[in-house]
């Protein structure tokens, strides 16, 4: 007879098409025998009948525990061979001494292990039934109560959406029962079948009529054991972990035999057996007609699980410098097949293995190695939420209390700004502000949401350009920030384009599916983009940048593919002045030639020139020597150590988060009026909103330095005086030696352009007091022009006014005459 | 000094399975052995015996690089067999071997499992003949006993420190030798390339992976057991440890029983690639399992390579002859450049310059020299051949269109084999790059063509090459001398640029610098070796009062002349001041010194400037 058990595993997992396998198949005599012998026997539990298993499913409703199928757990092992020992019984006679556990109570653990089935099946009850954590702010947590216990809710949810997986957080089980959580840690292979057990009891307890495709899994995950994979060791084999790292392989799906269907060539008896630590004991004697060696694998009646092998290396923030990076093999079981690809950034909780090495009958000596990997039973992609949702910082930088002990130490020191700014770059020589600039670049300001009113995201974060002479380490000032900051990217003006910026359309060699490929600002959401040799990008490149800094995301129509991506990056940009050397004549905008639309974004636009005095050449000039004799201890008492800054600004970007008080937005508001009070008393204007919103972020930014979550007035007077000292230097007017924001804001200063309206007005009353003459000659015009005017006219000038006149209609300029109209 | 060692060492220890001190004590012991006078020279070096000369299972060094780090491997560290007639269970240690002893109980509860890491070592990369012939000659003169005796394996541990006590040079008698005579020396140094070219056949499928094309020389898997964390990639070590070529590992990698795969499919994970780079024949890449590893400063053979006492003398007694040294040498490269002495002397600093230090990004004392102006015509390749002369490690990268844009020079991750494919630029610490940019033509430089620019200028400005891990890039530092001579200018960045101006124009141009090249004496050759290494280890300081000097120098030199003199011309002079000290033997820069480094940056700058005008005045 066939004996298919109707809750085995095989009523789920062999496919559909099978039906039309053994058609093919019934050209086998043995299989015709099952056909022709055992008519009556092919009835609806049948493995034979699997072409509509859905429709048996509904004809017969199946709930509870007993009614739903259990769904074997490859990802666990073979579960079922552990047997159960008293603990008081010598243990290696025990083995096969498998006593019902009511009737030993709390003596009984599976062998091996110190677990007690009914006990832990009890506690994690318990732990369901009570666990809640009303300070959770995880986002698979959105939308349930936190005040009811949470995994009751998830159950509920399981019984709405029939998803039969339960994820449990490990650090609640260790918040409520820290020995559970040890066991569960020691021995997940033996723990979690009894979490299984013990939620499907209380599901089914629940609800009664709920149906579901097979029993509910309890999948781990968030284990605290282990962060890293370069820091498993043989004691963590057979134990839960969680690594994290990125996929750079996956392999095809693997059918995996989980039991193996024999069949006696003789009296067509079949039996099964299931795979035990990959083997298959074949049976030798059929139990129906006593012959031996007569039974053969039917291979498409055996069961079959899906698997996939996955190579995950480790991410690069976890490895020392100068080594490589490690990469382990995840196997992935059932329908974690083909939830990650490669390029994920994943946690993978599962249990660590090691198998030796095949004995071969053959040779008399093996290899006396183990082969690893990680059976997964969770996995969790790190970078999924990059792309919609807010900062969830992803890498959830973890800080151990002595870290989190000396930064705060260090942030409650008055100097503490001055301190982190000497810090940053020490190689380089003074630059004090705009090595403050940068700092609070790295900080960046507070992210403010409004999308709920429509006004979309308010940019938080820092733009700032650094122009000057060549020579004077802006590149090293780049390089210098791009090593600091986890997310950095570096570009160079000339050698990138605008694709390599933003995305590109390409085929995938492998997959040859069109594929998005992200450049340097996509990359660095979250971080910052050095660009360096701003000046010499192509105007088409530059004008991606307008969309990314202000709106901070990136619109991409290519290749029938339109999307929006994020690209909340600062941008940190250096350009060198068009004429090799910097012209104090000039304004910013005339020497490096960049459109006045794109400057007005940046929040700081520095100079870095050279100063050309003596007393800072003697300064530089010891700075240098130093850096070339002084020893590294000297250095290092010197200076902040470059890895307490990285943790200070990423302990700062993720924790704090600053909001004004009353006297800060007071002191904000004073601030702007003042500026706009400048230029009105010379009829200019001379700060735009734009100005407010920088000086906004630079205060939150510096509130951020000192660990602070308000911003105060101290902030805003840093803010000022930072804001202050940069257009000091890049918007004052080289003619008037005033600040002129509008130098910035619209490319020309305001005296310019009332001189270029005095110089236009002139001509025009010169045209009228000549009289009515239709058309004059060009060169005649400008002579009497410059013959006329006290002030020295030049050609550039006066073609202005010509122009300027022109869009007044008065006159129009063809070739060498001028006609008036 | 055999293995045999070791197994008494473990074979006691394991059983008794409670001592983990053992391990400590084996490491102890070689250690101790090792440091003694020249016992490190008995020791047969793998760079230098042919591989079929080695016993197995003995103790053998290598010199080499970290070209590839493979993920670490859980081996059985002690395990239980069960003979099959006796039934008597033995505990076994399977540390520093790669295969097991027959009937392994996988099931008993002694096993012990352990881990180790595996290195891919392959020989320094571009080191020159010359140091190569040197290290063989020294350590053939005390003769590796590479025969195979039987008998001896049985010799008691007593009896073999006795015979190191008493016979110190390890003067084998003649009936240990393999060829008896001392013709066996010069058989042997023929060996190593008669041995070469027979893999070379085989290893058309088989990839050693050597950074730089045409190496050749056993590659090497490197069982670590202890720390290591303090190895890094690209480390040039000298590896004592114990040879391993079981046939098994070869039999065991390409045996397949297909059918067994569906059952087992965790050996059906590793692709073909993958196995051949992870598992090659133990013939062509033998297994070594690392009992001791030096980090070695420098590969030059005639130093003493330990920084003992030894080599604090030897340095003493060098330093008294440096400057003379040094003269000899500059009059030598002086003539090689045509009789250009500036440029010979910038040669000069240029080979003793190093990375001795690094502020955040910024590397210190680098010091690269762009020769410009040099003749066409082979003259570059002659001048590679005697650099190549005089330092140990080099290499020539011709930039013609076609190597820029074909070769690959950043090393990249193959995630299909697990492995990092090398490339030109993976070269140990002080290699002399020499690129001759005068092979450049016209034509267009391809994708790969610019990365490949876009490295080489990031080696030179910030001694970094990004590796290619194909999902990102890993930045690994360096420390590699390059030289680019160019006819113009170079389109590569460089510290300092010397055009280079001949007094002589010989007629023939081979024949001049082989006369001149023939003219030295081995001897003298070999001081300019020793010179350079030597120059380049050498301490460092400034003190307060020169210190104040530079400064008002400095201030002065701004006042007179705002717009040439910056801060990166005070970087240049304060790395060629220390050059030029050290190129004369003194650890501290004097005034003298700082003048002198003034003096001929001005008249290279000076050189420059008219070169300038030169090209100005040409359409």
């Amino acid at each position: 007879m066939i004996l298919i058990d109707d809750s085995s595993a095989v009523n789920t997992i062999v496919p559909s098409n099978l039906i039309t396998k053994l058609k093919i198949l019934g050209l086998n005599t043995s299989l015709f025998n099952v056909f022709s012998v055992l008519p009556s026997e092919v009835d609806m539990s049948s493995p034979l009948m699997y072409g509509t298993p859905s429709s048996r499913v509904e004809g017969t409703p199946r709930s509870g525990v007993g009614g739903t199928p259990a769904r074997q757990r490859p990802d666990l092992g073979s579960i079922r061979k552990a047997p159960q020992v008293d603990l008081h019984s010598e243990p290696p006679s025990a083995d096969g001494a498998v006593a019902s556990e009511q009737a030993l109570g709390q003596k009984l653990v599976i062998w091996g292990t110190d677990v007690n089935v009914g006990t832990c099946k009890e506690k994690f009850q318990r732990f369901l039934q009570r666990f809640i954590d009303p300070t959770s702010n995880e986002d698979e947590n959105a939308g349930l109560d936190l005040n009811e216990p949470l995994y009751m809710q998830k159950l509920e949810e399981i019984s709405v959406v029939g998803e039969p997986v339960l994820n449990v957080n490990c650090s609640h089980v260790q918040s409520f029962d820290a020995d559970l959580y040890r066991q569960l840690i020691s021995y997940p292979q033996e723990v979690i079948p009894t979490f299984d057990m013990a939620v499907n009891e209380l599901f089914f307890e629940r609800f009664p009529d709920s149906i579901l495709e097979h029993q509910i899994q309890v999948r781990p995950y968030n284990a605290l054991k282990t962060r890293n994979m370069r820091s498993l060791n043989p004691e963590d084999i057979d134990q839960m972990i969680t690594i994290s790292g990125m996929v750079i392989r996956t392999s095809q799906l693997i059918p995996e035999m989980q039991e193996a269907f024999f069949q006696c060539q003789v009296c067509a008896f079949s039996t099964c057996v299931e795979v035990d630590r990959g083997r298959i004991a074949e049976p030798a004697v059929c139990r129906n007609c006593n012959t031996t060696h007569s039974l053969a694998l039917i291979h498409n009646r055996s069961a079959f699980s899906d698997k996939q092998m996955i190579k995950v290396q480790e991410s690069p923030d976890d490895m020392p410098a100068g080594q490589t990076p490690h990469t382990t093999i995840v196997y992935a079981h059932n329908d974690l097949v083909d939830k990650v690809q490669p390029g994920d950034r994943i946690n993978i909780t599962g249990i660590y293995r090691a198998v030796p090495m095949r004995e071969n009958p053959r040779q008399s000596n093996v290899k006396s190695v183990y082969k690893t990997h990680i059976d997964v039973i969770h996995f969790r992609k790190t970078d999924e939420k990059r792309l919609h949702g807010l900062d969830e910082d992803s890498d959830q930088k973890l800080f151990t209390e002595e870290r989190v002990q000396i930064l705060k130490e260090l942030a409650s020191k008055p100097d503490v700004y001055d301190r982190l700014s000497s810090a940053l770059a020490p190689s380089i020589y003074e630059h004090e502000d705009i090595k403050k600039g940068i700092l609070l670049q790295l900080f960046g300001g507070t992210r403010k949401d409004f999308s709920q009113t429509g006004r979309g995201n308010f940019r938080a974060e820092v733009n700032i350009l650094l122009c000057g002479d060549p020579g004077t380490s802006k590149s090293q000032l780049l390089q210098y920030v791009f090593n600091l900051v986890p997310r950095g990217q570096y570009t160079s003006g000339k050698g990138s384009s605008a694709v390599g910026l933003t995305a590109y359309v390409m085929k995938d060699p492998e997959t040859k599916q069109l594929v998005l490929q992200t450049g340097a600002l996509v990359l660095s959401d979250n971080g910052i983009c050095c660009i360096d040799e701003f000046d010499k990008m192509s105007d088409s490149t530059r004008s991606v940048l307008h969309e990314v800094m202000e709106q901070q995301t990136l619109s991409i129509a290519k290749a029938g593919i339109i999307c929006q991506l994020n690209a909340r990056t600062s941008v940190l940009a250096a350009a060198n002045p068009v004429e090799s050397q910097w012209n104090p004549k000039k304004t910013t905008i005339e020497n490096i030639q960049l459109p006045h639309t794109l400057l007005s974004r940046f929040d700081l636009i520095f100079l870095m020139l050279d100063p050309q005095d003596e007393a800072y050449d003697r300064r530089l000039a010891h700075h240098l020597v130093a850096l070339y004799y002084q020893s590294e201890e000297q250095i290092e008492e010197e200076f902040l150590d470059m890895a307490v800054l990285k943790d200070y600004i990423a302990y700062a970007r993720t924790y704090i988060n600053p909001r004004l008080n009353e006297e800060a937005s007071q002191a904000l508001i004073e601030a702007y009026v003042d500026m706009r009070k400048i230029g009105s008393g010379r009829g200019m204007v001379s700060a735009y909103p734009r100005q407010l919103e920088s000086l906004i972020r630079l205060a939150e930014a510096h509130a951020k330095v000192r660990f602070s979550d308000k911003v105060e007035t101290i902030d805003v007077e840093e803010a000022k005086r930072l804001h202050r000292e940069a257009l000091k230097q890049s918007a004052t007017d080289p003619r008037t030696g005033f600040v002129d924001i509008s130098i910035i804001t619209t490319g020309m200063s305001a005296t310019a352009r009332k001189r270029k309206e005095e110089v236009a007005q002139a001509l025009k009353k010169m045209i009228q007091s000549k009289g009515k003459t239709p058309a004059m000659k060009y060169q005649q015009l400008f002579d009497d022009l410059r013959g006329q005017s006290e002030a020295a006219i030049t050609k550039d000038m006066f073609e202005e006014a010509l122009r300027a006149l022109a869009d007044e209609d008065y006159l129009t300029v063809t070739g060498k005459t001028v006609r008036l109209l | 000094m055999r293995m045999w060692f070791v197994c008494r060492f473990c074979c006691p220890a394991a059983q008794s399975n409670s001592n983990p001190e053992w391990e400590a004590k084996v490491l102890e012991y070689f250690k101790g052995q090792l440091r003694e006078k020249e016992s490190h020279s008995w020791v047969p070096s793998l760079n230098d015996v042919p591989l079929h000369y080695l016993k197995p299972n003995s103790l053998v060094k290598f010199r080499c690089l970290v070209q590839d780090m493979f993920d670490p491997e859980f081996y059985m560290g002690v395990y239980e067999t069960v003979d099959p007639s006796t039934k008597a269970n033995v505990l076994r240690c399977g540390k520093y071997k790669d295969v097991t002893e027959c009937g392994v109980d996988l099931n008993s509860r002694n096993t012990v499992t352990a881990e180790r890491q595996t290195f891919y070592c392959v020989p320094i990369p571009g080191e020159s003949p010359w140091a190569k012939e040197i290290s063989f000659l020294s350590a053939a003169r005390v003769v590796p006993s590479t025969s195979y005796v039987p008998s001896r394996q049985k010799r008691s541990y007593e009896e073999d420190d006795d015979d190191m006590d008493t016979q110190p040079q390890k003067q084998r008698e003649p009936h240990t030798e393999p060829h008896g005579n001392g013709d066996s020396k010069r058989q042997e140094t023929e060996a190593p390339s008669s041995q070469t070219t027979a893999p070379s056949d085989c290893s058309s499928h088989l990839d050693l992976n050597f950074p730089l094309p045409g190496e050749r020389g056993p590659a090497c898997l490197v069982k670590v057991y202890e720390g290591l964390d303090s190895f890094k990639l690209n480390d040039t070590l000298e590896i004592y440890g114990i040879l391993s070529v079981n046939p098994v590992l070869t039999v065991l990698g390409e045996e397949k029983d297909p059918s067994l795969l569906l059952l087992n499919p965790t050996e059906s994970m590793e692709t073909p690639e993958e196995q051949r780079a992870h598992d090659p024949p133990a013939s062509l890449v033998p297994r070594l399992h690392m009992l001791y590893a030096r980090p070695l400063q420098h590969n030059n053979p005639l130093l003493p390579s330990a920084p003992t006492e030894d080599q604090s003398a030897f340095v003493s007694s060098f330093l008294v002859e440096m400057a003379s040294v040094r003269a000899e040498l500059l009059a030598y490269l002086t003539h090689v450049l045509l009789g250009d002495g500036l440029a010979a002397e910038y040669l000069l600093l240029h080979l003793i310059s190093n990375v001795y230090t690094r502020r955040d990004v910024l590397p210190l004392g680098k010091f690269t020299l762009n020769l410009s102006g040099c003749p066409l015509n082979s003259y570059t390749e002659r001048l590679y051949q005697i650099v190549q002369q005089l330092v140990p490690c080099s290499y020539r990268l011709s930039m013609s269109l076609h190597t820029m844009n074909s070769m690959r020079l950043v090393p990249k991750k193959d995630y299909v084999a697990n492995r990092l494919v090398s490339g030109a630029l993976q070269l140990a610490r002080n290699t002399s790059l020499f690129l001759d940019e005068t092979q450049l033509e016209q034509g267009q430089l391809d994708s790969s063509g610019v990365r490949n620019i876009t490295a080489l200028g990031n080696l030179i400005s910030w001694q970094k090459v990004d590796y290619d891990f194909s999902y990102h890039q890993m930045e690994f530092p360096c420390n590699i001398n390059v030289l680019v001579t160019s006819e113009g200018r170079s389109l590569l960045p460089s510290d300092c640029q010397v055009p280079l101006q001949p007094q002589v124009t010989p007629p023939n141009m081979e024949e001049y610098l082989t006369t001149i090249h023939m003219a030295q004496f081995t001897s003298q050759i070999n001081k300019f070796r020793v010179y350079l290494s030597l120059a380049r280890t050498l301490d460092y300081s400034i003190s307060d009062e020169v210190t104040k000097a530079v400064e008002d120098d400095f201030v002065d030199m701004r006042k007179d002349d705002p717009q040439s003199v910056t801060a990166e011309d005070l970087h240049r002079m304060l790395v060629v001041a220390r050059l030029l000290s050290l190129s004369l033997g003194q650890t501290t820069l004097s005034r003298d010194g700082w003048m002198r480094a003034k003096h001929i940056d001005m008249l290279r700058r000076s050189r420059t400037e008219q070169q300038k005008s030169l090209n100005g005045n040409e359409p």
